[in-house]
């Protein structure tokens, strides 16, 4: 290894550093017996995991936005993967409408579409139910499940569908029994990232959410602007439990996707 | 622009077909995007009275004309920033093979599944008066004594880039990566020393994927509501702040509406201005 190259190296390295150790360095904070937040931390409790499931406004919030997010996650993959079938299939000036609309929520900032429903949802009575987040993070979620699944959707052979209907099938029959199968592991991963995006949205939910209907970043919002105590690295823990578990089940997904398309290539 | 990407093959479906499959679709960016936001920027010019009064007041208050740059240099320091961290890392990124380009992209996609909420507290402890950063400070003798570094200008600096960088990384490295190694040859038998093969051969080669993730960044800081309302002082607001600010204590929708108008120009202009470059799909592929 030249100098030049172990200069590069250790650049990197130390940007790794950078990006990965305030990740890290949080989830110790946890079972500090203090109630704000020091590093290294001091002493050991699990109290903070107790004042999280104990805690029933936490609690509530918890299954709100677990609620959501499933809704979410749902909503976006249905309605995504009619788009995405429609436009492979068939596309035509309707198709540069659909890309047009689906760049819209990618580039217009957050808060603008918070600030939009929020009045919107005044006026409609939308406002603090779980309807209203659904749909607010479906059009944020949106763009990723799509391009998920167009992913996968362009790579089937169209004469697998065709072939099917050539044997008596119905288009939906087909849709049902051959392409859907094939695209299934990017549909579920799709769904995944949409539930993640949902169950982490901080700034929708900072201007949706009345007294009674906070969702879980919400209230963590609340709690890191106003005392920040260890109750913020305990939900650390167990998100970053949680996506070690959705992050397994994606490389399970990912291995049955590629299973999938390399089948057509062995006849 | 991301035609391409979607390969329609044009068959078998009616126009019917395509009209009713894609009917949720429109339904939903309808009725909870595009009528909402239009309805909120109406209210900009048509409140108290048809006007374009809320906008004047946007630049002529030198108040909130400060607050508009300041959202611009910050959003720019950060894309310059999350560019100087990233381009290494896509470089070496390239230039390695198997187990270590894995663990390079694993670090940086660490950070997409970890909650902002608690990226952004993280930063809270390591810059507090007794965090680990004031601390290290003292230590080497810097200070003497804890200085001020959370609610400043350079908390939500730092922090930002922090959350934004690795969304510069992947269109660079997908850039980089689709370079065959023999251009470096021909231009090594050409003739060009290394600082000459990069600036003329892999600098045009990447621009696309550089303008793709500077773009990303800097559209996505420029709304960045978070981290400034956590980790910034409230007399350097941005425009995200600015906006919260209006509606939830002065109420003044009109106002804040034209805030947003004023926002959303400026993504819409630099989207359009860049739409050649900027290929959503790709940074999402590399997301996924």
């Amino acid at each position: 290894m030249n100098s030049r190259s172990l200069l590069l190296n250790a650049y990197v390295y130390a940007v790794l550093a950078f990006v990965l150790v305030p990740i890290i360095i949080i989830l110790p904070m946890a079972f500090s017996d203090t109630n704000y937040l020091t590093f290294p931390p001091e002493g050991f409790t699990l109290h903070w995991f107790g004042d999280f499931f104990g805690n029933s406004r936490w609690m509530k919030a918890l299954r709100f936005s677990a609620e959501i997010a499933a809704l979410t996650a749902l909503v976006t993959t249905v309605v995504g993967t009619m788009a995405c079938y429609a436009l492979v299939r068939g596309a035509g000036r309707i198709g540069a409408l659909f890309q047009g609309l689906l760049i819209g929520p990618i580039v217009v900032p957050h808060i603008a579409l918070a600030v939009a429903l929020y009045l919107f949802f005044q006026k409609t009575g939308l406002s603090g139910t779980v309807a209203g987040y659904v749909f607010a993070h479906s059009v944020i979620a949106m763009p990723f499940v799509v391009f998920t699944v167009a992913a996968a959707l362009t790579s089937v052979d169209p004469a697998l569908e065709d072939a099917a209907m050539s044997c008596g099938a119905t288009r939906f029959t087909a849709f049902r029994l051959v392409t859907l199968p094939l695209i299934l592991p990017n549909v579920l991963s799709g769904g995944l990232f949409a539930f993640i995006i949902s169950f982490d949205e901080p700034v929708i939910a900072f201007f949706l959410a009345g007294i009674r209907d906070k969702t879980l970043p919400r209230m963590m919002f609340d709690n890191i602007e106003q005392n920040l105590t260890p109750v913020i690295p305990a939900i650390a823990v167990l998100l970053t439990c949680l996506s070690i578990l959705v992050l397994v089940g994606a490389a399970l997904l990912r291995r049955a996707s590629v299973r999938t398309t390399a089948a057509p290539a062995q006849d | 622009m991301i035609a391409e990407f979607f390969r329609p093959d044009g068959r078998h479906l009616s126009k019917a077909g395509i009209t009713l499959l894609m009917l949720p679709f429109f339904a939903l960016i309808f009725f909870a995007f595009l009528y909402p936001l239009v309805s909120l920027l109406s209210i900009s010019v048509l409140e108290p009275q048809p006007t374009l009064e809320n906008y004047r007041k946007v630049v002529d208050n030198p108040i909130y004309l400060t607050v508009l740059l300041r959202t611009l240099w910050i959003a720019l320091l950060v894309s310059l920033l999350s560019l100087a961290l990233a381009f290494p890392v896509a470089w070496l990124m390239a230039r390695s093979k198997g187990p270590k380009v894995a663990f390079i992209t694993a670090c940086i996609l660490l950070p997409f599944w970890s909650s902002v909420l608690v990226r952004t507290a993280a930063w809270a402890v390591l810059l507090q008066r007794h965090g680990l950063i004031n601390e290290g400070l003292q230590l080497i003798g810097i200070t003497s004594e804890p200085v001020r570094l959370l609610y400043t200008q350079g908390a939500v600096v730092v922090a930002m880039t922090h959350v934004l960088m690795p969304f510069m990384v992947l269109p660079i490295y997908g850039a980089l990566r689709n370079i065959p190694a023999d251009y470096a040859r021909a231009a090594a038998i050409c003739g060009a020393n290394p600082l000459r093969t990069f600036r003329e051969v892999y600098l045009p080669l990447t621009m696309p994927g550089i303008i793709g993730g500077f773009i990303l960044v800097f559209l996505t800081s420029l709304g960045y509501f978070i981290t400034p309302a956590l980790l910034g002082s409230p007399q350097e607001m941005m425009i995200a702040t600015l906006i919260s600010q209006q509606i939830r204590e002065y109420l003044d929708w009109p106002f804040a509406a034209a805030l947003v108008g004023v926002l959303t120009l400026f993504v819409t202009v630099i989207t359009l201005a860049f739409s050649k470059v900027f290929r959503f799909d790709r940074m999402m592929g590399g997301a996924a």
